[in-house]
């Protein structure tokens, strides 16, 4: 766990994370919540793709430009599966953001720039996306019809 | 996880293993960018051994593509999974770039 960060408590199957602000370690991070996330093979492509890509793009958001690539700033990483839902809680160090402001990445005026992707594609992906006040936590929602459980024994 | 260069004729393939994320895509950025300054002009980026593309990913293909067509050149993609043709269904992208079944069709009449 030492290369992902901080397991800073699991409770009950909650997972728990403490990120050092370094982007090397999100690819690590995600594969690890994934594996221990376990659903019906049903559900297993809105895991594998829908869920992979919004953990991924909320890392990246809070490291990139929550933390603004600060790597003595910290994102929390809070994980809770419950009967059909899959909740992930990404909250950075940052002084927030209003994501109302954040323009449509596939209007034609916007489809050739490079960045503003992150937040549409959660919004695309998942099925329920909000912010905190101040804009520096993100909560993530996936339905999962048959349920599912978080694999794993409590760590700390 | 790693990106393999080639030159097929006048085509440069670059096949992406593993991801293509926030965390390496300077890495193919600047690979990319070299050829383009080496005169390189014709680029096929294939897919097949690729597990998944982030937003950042996303991007630095928009930005590439961008910097090869103002060199009078082309960026062409193949080998798309599922996922990845619905992540560029989802961003548009898919109609921005040409995109083939497999490098082999992609390089193809280039």
């Amino acid at each position: 766990m030492t290369h992902l960060g901080t397991l800073r408590t699991a409770i009950d199957g909650d997972l728990v994370l403490e990120l050092p602000g370094d982007i090397r370690s999100i690819e690590s991070t995600v594969e690890y919540v994934m594996q221990r996330c376990r659903t019906c093979s049903e559900q297993a492509r809105r895991l594998d793709l829908n869920f992979r890509v919004g953990l991924t793009e909320a890392l990246s958001n809070a490291m990139l430009y929550g933390n603004s690539h600060d790597p003595s700033k910290r994102v929390l990483v809070e994980v809770v599966l419950q009967a059909g839902r899959l909740e992930a809680r990404v909250t950075d160090q940052g002084p927030g953001f209003d994501p109302s402001t954040v323009p449509d990445p596939t209007t034609p005026e916007n489809l050739t720039k490079p960045c503003g992707r992150g937040l549409y594609l959660m919004r695309k992906l998942l099925d329920e996306v909000s912010f905190n006040d101040q804009g520096n936590q993100v909560t993530l929602v996936l339905r999962l019809e048959s349920g599912g459980f978080l694999e794993g024994g409590v760590q700390a | 996880m790693g990106f393999e260069v080639s030159q097929n004729g006048e085509v440069t393939l670059v096949e992406v293993e593993g991801q293509l994320i926030v965390g390496n895509r300077q890495e193919l950025k600047q690979q990319v960018l070299e050829q383009l300054e080496g005169g390189d002009r014709k680029f096929v980026i294939d897919f097949a051994k690729t597990g998944y593309i982030d937003s950042s990913g996303l991007g630095v293909l928009v930005s590439l593509s961008k910097k090869i067509r103002e060199q009078g050149g082309e960026l062409r993609l193949s080998s798309l999974n599922e996922d990845l043709r619905t992540l560029f269904e989802l961003t548009k992208l898919d109609t921005l770039f040409r995109i083939a079944d497999s490098k082999e069709l992609a390089l193809e009449g280039f």
